[in-house]
């Protein structure tokens, strides 16, 4: 992986990227850094300020907070929004479980990219929404 | 064991090292010194007939972009010094720092590019610093052992056997797109003298700071200046970081302002064609409408950029990333999918860090790697050479002021944001001592007694020290105010970090 074209290839069928078109693609992944992760490496930080926003091209994570398993994510999926979004530290650590790639945006970069991109705003805000109905259907079941 | 070609008069024959640095610019000599002066054993190859690295090429125009202020407040033999030179390498013995002052002629403190060799050539000699140079590494073969992996590379001189390859290497392979027509351009690496554009219509692929340094320097002779990527430019002004174009070439964006013959594009470009007349055409692709549009230049340079050259070393399982092929690496300059192989110089930008903020560590370019290197010695000589290095031992009364003073002064701290840490560690069985700078992911991601690490980290907006602390297995991060004079030794401070400590430190003593 490197190129620009290359990450364009690969953000190309995902979910919150699926509404735009090749160019925006292509400034998506020129917007984007790569980074590259080694098993076990801790990519969040539970408390820690200044995190960004990933989305995963490759490998996979577990959320983690308080030492408890929470999930787990692969290849499409994205973390740190919502510390970035809200101005507050992750509440959990994100850690891969397989070496993985992802593409990264650092926080203050996030604002302008999403109000450049309301589509991507859009498929965010309902990957958020689904993460909440989740969220209360587990909440709901342990009472 | 080490076994070595006798009959050969230069320097490091082939043979068998327990270290191998590739490279001879300033991150290969940086690590050959602190490794030297640990008395560890170690060969240098350089393909280069001299030291220097890239810095006997580029920059095109012969100015760098990182400054030395001569008359800072403090000596030039100073620790603290390092903070405003951002261009001398880091040595122990006084004679050898600070010694990039002594190399500029004082029109700018930004020294020319002939200033910047000699300054590294001076170093070289004065520290005695040895490399082979003209030899070529070549190929690379690895093999696992019951201790550990061994590693052959292979050079235009015989092969080289060793547990530790250094690669200093750079970041200095031209790259370019695949775009369609792309060698009608020439890369940057390939730009003509300045006056060999009288007159013509370029068109530059990039807008970093190579792109915008060719714009600069080309303003008096090229008639026309485009430049286009996908993405808006944004000057370190703006990031407050050096992340964007630097202050040195804002220039063409004011021309580009006021309509001076300088145009700045977002679009991609699609492909390069050469008319019936001979002029070139570049096809672009706009980035706010996806529209084509055409811009006819003369000439084409391509401003895109340079990759590792790592040679073989993909193929041997290291792991790779980003459009330059950075190594990924460990906190400690591994690569972490190959362990053994270390690396040094600018190509320790591949180990990012936490990247708070956005803001990246420094790491690539000399006034950050300097200290990454000094770092990864210290580690290689505790880790596989057996040293005991030294822990000071800190009065716990003293603890506070010294972690102000670190954050207002140390130079690793305020090069590295966010990056090195300054740590003291309060094991209760040997008392408060001072570990020294190591990398902050190291601090945060392993186990280890009660401790203290300070840094100076950027919001992008304002510098502020910030302490971690770890008590009991569990670290937290406490920012503290940021200071219009980056004095973080006065009273209130003092009173804020004594609120942050007093929990760490009760019942804790110097040994």
């Amino acid at each position: 992986m490197a190129s620009r074209d290359e990450i364009a290839d690969a953000i190309a069928g995902m979910a919150i990227f699926v509404d735009l078109a090749r160019p925006q693609l292509i400034g998506v992944a020129s917007r984007f850094e790569e980074a590259f992760f080694p098993k076990d490496a801790r990519i969040l930080r539970q408390g820690l300020t200044g995190s960004g926003f990933y989305v995963i091209l490759d490998g996979e994570a577990d959320v983690i907070a308080d030492g408890q398993k929470l999930a787990t994510l692969a290849r499409g999926d994205f973390f740190g929004e919502v510390s970035v979004l809200l101005g507050e530290p992750p509440t959990a650590d994100i850690v891969a479980t397989r070496p993985m790639r992802c593409i990264v945006l650092g926080g203050p970069g996030v604002e302008g990219f999403l109000v450049d991109h309301p589509r991507v705003m859009y498929r965010m805000l309902q990957a958020s929404a689904r993460r909440l109905r989740s969220a209360n259907q587990r909440l709901t079941a342990n009472q | 064991m080490t076994t070595r070609a006798p009959d050969d008069a230069r320097p490091f024959p082939p043979g068998e090292y327990p270290i191998v640095i590739v490279g001879s610019g300033p991150g290969a000599l940086q690590v050959s010194y602190f490794l030297g002066r640990l008395g560890i054993d170690h060969a240098v190859i350089s393909s280069d007939p001299g030291p220097g690295g890239m810095f006997r090429k580029w920059p095109f125009f012969q100015r760098l972009l990182s400054w030395t202020k001569p008359y800072a407040p403090p000596e030039r033999t100073s620790r603290e010094f390092e903070r405003w030179d951002w261009n001398s390498l880091l040595a122990r013995e006084p004679e050898l720092r600070g010694i990039s002052p002594d190399h500029m002629d004082g029109t700018s403190d930004f020294p020319s590019r002939p200033e910047m060799e000699a300054n590294l050539t001076a170093f070289a000699d004065r520290a005695g610093l040895v490399v082979r140079y003209g030899c070529e590494w070549q190929s690379t073969r690895h093999e696992e052992t019951a201790d550990g992996n061994r590693f052959t590379l292979v050079t235009s001189d015989g092969e080289y056997r060793c547990r530790f390859p250094i690669f200093a290497v750079g970041v200095a392979e031209p790259y370019a797109p695949k775009t369609p027509g792309i060698d009608l351009a020439v890369h940057y690496a390939d730009t003509r003298d300045a006056e060999s554009y009288a007159g013509k219509r370029l068109f530059i692929i990039g807008k970093q700071n190579s792109g915008f340094e060719l714009a600069t320097g080309l303003l008096q002779w090229a008639s026309r200046i485009t430049l286009s990527s996908p993405s808006p430019a944004k000057t370190s002004i703006e990031t407050r970081s050096l992340v964007g174009v630097r202050a040195r070439y804002v220039q063409p964006f004011e021309d580009s302002i006021l309509g001076g013959g300088v145009d700045i594009l977002s679009a991609s470009t699609k492909g390069i064609s050469r008319s019936a007349s001979g002029r070139l055409m570049v096809q672009l692709e706009r980035s706010d409408n996806a529209m084509p549009m055409t811009v006819e230049a003369d000439e084409v340079i391509a401003a895109t950029g340079f990759t590792c050259p790592l040679r073989d070393l993909p193929s041997l399982g290291v792991a790779t990333f980003g459009q330059s092929k950075l190594p990924a690496q460990t906190e400690f300059w591994e690569s972490v999918t190959v362990p053994g192989i270390y690396f040094a110089g600018t190509i320790t930008q591949g180990a990012a860090g936490l990247k708070k903020h956005g803001i990246p560590a420094n790491s690539g370019a000399l006034h950050g790697y300097r200290y990454n290197a000094r770092v990864l010695v210290r580690h290689l000589a505790q880790e596989h050479f057996a040293m005991e290095l030294e822990r000071t031992p800190i009065d716990v009364g003293d603890l506070r002021d010294h972690l102000l003073h670190e954050a207002t002064e140390a130079p690793e701290l305020w090069h590295q944001k966010a990056y090195l840490a300054s740590i003291v560690t309060l094991d209760p069985h040997e008392g408060a001592r001072d570990v020294g700078v190591l990398p902050l992911t190291h601090f945060l991601d392993h186990d280890g007694p009660d401790a203290v690490a300070m840094t100076v980290e950027s919001d992008g907006g304002s510098i502020y020290p910030v302490v971690y602390v770890r008590r009991d297995g569990k670290t937290e991060e406490h920012p503290l105010e940021p200071d219009p004079l980056h004095d973080y030794e006065s009273l209130a401070y003092r009173r804020a970090l004594d609120k942050i400590l007093d929990r760490l430190t009760a019942g804790a003593s110097a040994a």
